[in-house]
């Protein structure tokens, strides 16, 4: 089964780093700048997991989680949270709003697929 | 890699819009409009930059990025203040930071002199203030200040392993018992973390004997669907280490009680009851309450089928929406392409009204109707197309900010730019070709156009400069007008250096105007020893050259005491024109039509001869050089009957007006530029050509390059002769 991953990231390099270790790793990707579009693509996906990142305009990754795990639809989709720190509190605090896991910024792709084999269904 | 290599060219395009960014944030908090979402944008500006760095590996412009992400931190939250020296510090990191991504793409060598010192001040901010919470990214170890943020080790992830630790733990074969022991929190399931793929890790790591503790699931009137009642019992036996283990726990090691004990080498003393687990695996992970297990599911849905349903709903049926583009992406080769291809389609569509008109075709009827359409429809295309490549000026514009504090740090003059009109839209190429002449005229500008702060303050005018730019369409071009409140044009002085230059003659009897005009003439340069700033070996001749190149025209006015401004008036797009199509001696020439005043049908009185050869039209009580086309270009050899010809009253871009002399006029029309120096080579008096509709080519002149090629005619100056030698 092919595992289709949400992308989330204002920074167009990430995005396209994630996609190229992603499909490498032969899954399908979706993408999204921020959390409010990021909202917008999961009400037409259904993605196994979500990748986002922390610090993005409009809505923030602490945003985007809170509306995911909010949603009865969406709640149980695994969330990776991108930190370019290994720095506890933003880590913590997305954790304490519903974050599945994290990955460290600039992440090796080989952790990154492990990460999501490791969260998804 | 191929992949990697344009991940890294998106990588330094998104710098540049990054950097853009940092720019316009730092600008509005210098100038007091500082609120949340600025230093937000701002910060995430530089944080963005520095995680791809990281992805990179650029590992001197993360360290950068990281301390000046760390002040802009401080600032976010409120930790320090926008005081005016903190922005400069900031506004100069921010062009370090610009340099840094610029020497990470192109290579060279840094100035490490430079980065290292600024690195010092923005740590110096750091330190002072630093707090626990804020010293997550500076991390300043203690006695070791000055060296804090250079330490990698501050931000990147440190990996501790516990294998050896524990080595003695190890059977014979490498092999060790671990047995773990976990119970989920409800959290952990409403983390969309799951016990099933905890299991599955464990797994993975060696073999494993796995016993679910059903002791504490309540009866089912009790049972809270979202609650987590079970517990797992592990015996492990790996060759991984404890670590291994451990990480599997990573994400969850808030949301349950864990216990993982080594075995030691004899057998455990630890007590449990394996309940086997049959199969763990993605089927028993239902998406919604993965804490109720299969046997559960099945009894639940003998009572509530409904619910039972929705808990273990598949995750399938979704299918990939679009993501919502706003932009795309496109390479620059195409769009030219397309650019050139619609350019065709405009001499083709004229061609074929042509023929149509040609074949007696009546204007109304359908063919000649449908032609209409076409034509509209052309236009329209054009037009489109041509938007694509337009761009608005304000990258050019923010670059000229960092001029502008460069130049004032250097000459020690305080400067302020006002921008207005960055929205503008021009065409790319324009835009390109117009950083470095307007580089030129803002150093000159804050170098030669304003005073000292203390002749300011003498001259009873603010301390502090003003330099504006400003950029607006007018009648179908753009016009950049650069201008500061300085003290004028010295005019005795340009003068006098054109005389002893031999610009002028010294008895030279000149206008305002045509004095100001002489710092344009090649080799003309003001600043009696060449200073850093504004010589960098080109002068106003340089700036003036390559506006002209861009089909643009460069004035300048001053006023003694007030200031000077330069206006460039620019075409929007490069590929079209709309033209004057004449004839002269048997030849169709196009007349660019932004040059044209007006044109008249001379009568044999109004035209006067003026020494050997030059001649003047009288017009409206002035009298204008006439400037016989078909002689300036060799075209015929004796001098053309000004009756029975037209006279074409342009103006140049010294707003002096000339009369070209052409045989008649036969309409007006837009042309596509091709250009000639490109397939052929560069024609005195010509600035390109075009295909008309009837498929016969025909020049484009370059009317300055005529009217000042005629006027140092008559006194054969040297100029002259070399220009004309060239072509």
């Amino acid at each position: 089964m092919t595992r289709t991953i949400l992308t989330v990231d204002d920074s167009r390099t990430i995005r396209e780093m994630l996609r190229a270790t992603l499909m490498e790793a032969g899954m399908e990707v979706l993408q999204a700048e921020d959390g409010m579009q990021g909202l917008e693509v999961l009400q037409g996906a259904r993605p196994d997991v979500i990748v986002t990142d922390i610090n993005m305009p409009r809505m923030d990754g602490f945003g985007f989680i809170e509306a995911v795990r909010g949603s009865d639809q969406h709640r149980a989709i695994p969330i990776l949270v991108l930190t370019t720190e290994s720095v506890d509190d933003k880590k913590d605090r997305a954790r304490r709003l519903g974050a599945t896991g994290w990955i460290v910024k600039p992440f090796d792709p080989a952790k990154l697929v492990n990460a999501i084999n490791r969260v998804a269904a | 890699m191929d992949t990697m290599a344009a991940i890294k060219q998106t990588f330094f395009q998104e710098c540049e819009e990054q950097l853009a960014e940092l720019e316009t944030g730092l600008l509005a908090i210098e100038s007091q409009q500082v609120d949340d979402d600025t230093i937000n944008a701002v910060f995430r500006a530089v944080h963005s930059i520095k995680g791809g760095a990281g992805a990179f590996g650029l590992d001197e412009l993360v360290r950068f990025a990281h301390t000046f992400e760390t002040v802009l931190d401080l600032l976010r939250g409120s930790q320090i203040e926008a005081a005016p020296p903190l922005v400069k510090l900031m506004l100069r990191s921010s062009d370090t930071l610009a340099d840094l991504v610029r020497y990470s793409r192109d290579g060279g060598e840094m100035d490490q002199a430079r980065v290292g010192q600024l690195h010092d001040e923005l740590m110096q901010v750091v330190n002072p203030v630093a707090t626990p919470a804020c010293a997550q990214s500076a991390e300043p170890h203690a006695g070791d200040d000055e060296a804090g943020g250079d330490d990698p080790e501050a931000f990147f992830p440190v990996t501790v392993t516990f294998d050896d630790l524990i080595g003695e733990n190890s059977d014979d074969d490498g092999q060790i018992v671990f047995n773990v022991w976990f119970k989920p929190k409800p959290e952990l399931y409403a983390k969309a973390n799951d016990a099933a793929k905890l299991l599955r890790e464990l797994r993975a790591l060696g073999e494993a004997d796995i016993a679910c503790d059903r002791s504490d699931v309540p009866l089912l009137s009790e049972l809270d669907p979202e609650g987590a009642y079970l517990a797992w019992n592990v015996r492990l036996v790996t060759s991984a280490g404890e670590s291994a283990v451990r990480d599997v726990f990573e994400f969850v090691e808030f949301d349950c009680e864990i216990r993982i004990e080594a075995e030691p080498s004899v057998e455990p003393d630890f007590e449990f009851t394996p309940e086997p687990v049959a199969e763990i695996g993605p089927a028993e992970a239902p998406a919604d309450s993965p804490a109720i297990p299969q046997a559960v599911l099945e009894r639940l849905a003998e009572f509530a089928p409904e619910q039972a349903a929705k808990a273990a709903a598949p995750s399938a049926g979704a299918s990939p929406a679009q993501q919502a583009q706003t932009t795309i992406r496109v390479d620059l080769d195409r769009v030219d392409r397309l650019i050139d291809l619609v350019g065709e389609l405009v001499i083709n569509q004229s061609m074929l009204a042509q023929r149509v008109t040609e074949a007696g075709i009546a204007r109304l009827s359908d063919v000649a109707v449908g032609l209409d359409d076409l034509e509209q429809l052309t236009r329209e295309i054009q037009d489109s197309v041509m938007a694509i490549r337009a761009q608005p000026v304000r990258p050019i514009f923010q670059r000229m900010s960092r001029v502008v504090r460069e130049v004032a740090d250097m000459t020690g003059k305080s400067v302020r730019l006002i921008t207005e009109g960055e929205n503008c839209e021009v065409d790319k190429t324009v835009i390109e070709r117009l950083t470095d002449p307007l580089t030129h005229m803002i150093r000159n500008a804050i170098d030669h156009g304003l005073e000292s702060p203390e002749e300011r303050v003498q001259a009873g005018k603010p301390e502090q400069g003003v330099v504006r730019m400003t950029a607006a369409h007018r009648s179908g071009r753009v016009i950049i007008e650069v201008s500061d409140d300085g003290s004028g044009i010295n005019r005795e002085r340009v003068r006098s250096i054109a005389v002893d230059k031999g610009l002028i003659d010294a008895d030279a009897q000149l206008a305002d105007n045509e004095i100001d005009d002489l710092i344009f003439a090649p080799g003309f340069s003001t600043a009696s020893a060449v200073s850093d700033v504004s010589g960098r070996g080109v002068g106003m001749d340089v700036v003036k050259r390559s506006i002209q190149a861009l089909g643009g025209r460069i004035a300048i006015s001053s006023r003694p005491g007030k200031g000077t401004a330069f206006t460039l008036s620019l075409p929007l797009t490069l590929a079209v024109l709309d033209g004057m199509v004449v004839t002269v001696a048997g030849q169709t020439l196009v007349v660019p039509l932004t040059a044209i005043v007006e044109t008249l049908q001379p009568k044999n009185s109004d035209v006067h001869g003026l020494g050997e050869t030059a001649r003047v039209i009288s017009t409206r009580g002035a009298f204008i050089p006439l400037i016989d086309v078909g002689r300036e270009l060799g075209y015929r050899d004796c001098e053309a009957d000004p009756v029975g010809s037209v006279a074409i009253m342009v103006e140049s871009e010294n707003r002096a007006q000339s009369a070209l002399l052409v045989d008649g006029i036969i309409g007006q029309q837009q042309v596509v530029i091709k250009s000639l120096e490109t397939n052929y080579g560069h024609v005195f008096g010509v600035a390109a050509a075009t295909i008309l509709g009837d498929g016969r080519v025909a020049v484009i002149l370059d009317v300055d390059a005529i009217v000042a090629g005629s006027r140092s005619d008559p006194a054969r100056s040297e100029g002259a002769n070399r220009k004309r030698n060239a072509a």
